[in-house]
């Protein structure tokens, strides 16, 4: 049950990542333009968020790992999607007045906008790893089938958003997608590790 | 009825056979090449797909002679506005339109914007595209301009928008929020002349776009090409001027017929008006353009 909960958290995390970065562009594209530059600060940020999640989940994997705080992870990700729905436009715009050379301007708005929730989606990764492996023999092997499950998520999650979603819905309605889907997911991870306990604490007694 | 296919699918087979590349050219974008073919020179976006648009095309015997027919009906803006101060044109292609509109209007500054510096060096080079202290270019997504052009609160006479001709459909250039801006850059009596599709799903949602921004449309459709021209005016535009035999006179030498043109103006609304709006939130024009 743990075990199928935590994939099931990292191939939405995958999902989440993409659909957010696929978004990106589409809310660029009014301020800065859809060149090719403002595609490569949205990259250049998710890439660079990514980096630095990897580096901090794993820090924060090595104190006491539970499925609390890594819901935890997931919750706050979800949390820190709200400014991007309710503050971008403005945010884009007091770029826009002051950076003229759309480049900068879109590497500056991106930074901005996705770096902190692309950080924390980064979490998840290595955090994911931490909890699931056994022993070090089969810790590569998890490893590897988390990540085959999480890049599955993303690839959903791009062709979904770029193929369907942006027909059927408005940007901000997939943003909100979005964060329920990470919000949920924080939320059964919590309720999986109250389930746990619970089935734990009998055999204890 | 068969043989007469067999002929113009033979003509146009001929016509990509024999198209002779003159300079092909690398751009952030993408391969512009510039192609020849009897008295025709064109700019194309490179393709492998079957289906070859022009981004420009010009009749190398007579460089001023308008070769798109919607280039025609762009004209006609001419009878709604006949002295406009200051042009803007998003999406210069080869700059032909510029030159034609520098000559009717030798006092008129034209501001031509576009994203790829490449076409813009192209359309000096191969398409006679001329820059004065009049007529100046901007290298610049359509969209970026207008909004700091806003800023600097511009004003111009007329608007063309002429950046749908490619494969991809610049999204953010279709939205209410972009047409909503572009408004605001019309003086009062201001013309805007966008050159769009007439085919697929697409059709429906771009009219109810325009209508909700501007009120009023009149749309000439071109007769062979899948292409319109929408007109909408920043002023009482219940009816299109009437046909004025001057302008007819003063476009003739660019090759422009102004009474088929007018023959093709219509302000029938033939759109369902239930469509959904395009907005920054949504408008996934690309993949509306390819539902029927």
């Amino acid at each position: 049950m743990k075990k199928a909960t935590i994939l099931l958290l990292a191939f939405s995390a995958g999902f989440s990542i993409m659909c957010f970065q696929l978004l990106g562009g589409r809310m660029l594209a009014p301020y800065f333009g859809s060149s090719v530059y403002v595609w490569g600060s949205i990259i250049t940020v998710f890439m660079l968020a990514l980096s630095i999640g990897y580096l901090s989940g794993g820090k924060f994997s090595l104190y006491k790992p539970n499925l609390i705080r890594y819901g935890g992870i997931f919750v706050s990700a979800a949390l820190t999607l709200l400014p991007t729905i309710f503050f971008s436009e403005s945010i884009f715009e007091f770029v826009f007045q002051r950076i003229e050379d759309p480049r900068y301007g879109s590497l500056v708005a991106s930074t901005l906008i996705f770096l902190v929730p692309s950080i924390i989606m980064g979490m998840i990764a290595p955090y994911s790893v931490r909890i699931l492996t056994v022993s070090a023999d089969s810790s590569g092997h998890t490893a590897g089938f988390l990540y085959f499950v999480s890049t599955m998520g993303s690839a959903i999650g791009t062709i979904l958003t770029s193929f369907y979603l942006v027909l059927w819905l408005e940007v901000n309605q997939i943003l909100w997608l979005t964060f329920s889907t990470l919000f949920i997911a924080g939320c059964l991870a919590w309720i999986v590790s109250s389930i746990d306990k619970n089935a734990a604490q009998p055999s204890v007694a | 009825m068969k043989k007469i296919l067999l002929m113009v699918l033979a003509a146009s087979v001929t016509w990509t056979v024999n198209a002779k590349e003159i300079v092909k050219e690398r751009s952030i974008y993408r391969n512009v090449v510039i192609v020849e073919e009897g008295d025709l020179r064109c700019m194309r976006f490179e393709t492998r797909r079957r289906q070859i648009t022009n981004q420009a095309c010009m009749d190398m015997t007579d460089s001023n002679r308008l070769v798109f027919e919607y280039a025609h009906g762009a004209l006609a803006a001419y009878a709604i506005n006949p002295q406009p101060k200051r042009i803007l044109v998003l999406g210069l292609g080869g700059g032909t339109l510029s030159n034609v509109l520098h000559e009717l209007s030798p006092e008129a500054e034209i501001v031509n914007v576009d994203i790829d510096p490449v076409v813009v060096k192209l359309a000096k080079q191969y398409f006679d595209y001329r820059e004065d202290e009049r007529v100046t270019s901007e290298i610049k997504d359509g969209r970026v301009y207008v909004k700091r052009a806003m800023l600097k609160k511009e004003k111009f006479d007329w608007i063309i928008l002429d950046a749908f001709n490619g494969d991809y459909i610049p999204e953010h250039l279709m939205t209410r929020e972009f047409l909503t801006e572009v408004k605001s850059l019309l003086n009062e009596g201001g013309v805007l002349s966008a050159n769009t599709f007439s085919n697929s799903l697409l059709y429906d949602y771009e009219s109810v776009t325009y209508q909700n921004v501007f009120g009023k449309l009149h749309i000439f459709k071109a007769p062979t090409k899948g292409n319109r021209v929408i007109f909408a005016c920043n002023c009482d535009f219940e009816k299109f001027p009437e046909f004025d035999q001057q302008l007819a006179q003063r476009v003739k030498k660019y090759g422009v017929d102004l009474a088929k043109v007018w023959s093709r103006i219509s302000d029938r609304v033939d759109w369902n008006t239930d469509s959904q709006i395009l907005t920054d939130q949504y408008s996934p024009a690309n993949l509306l353009k390819q539902q029927n």
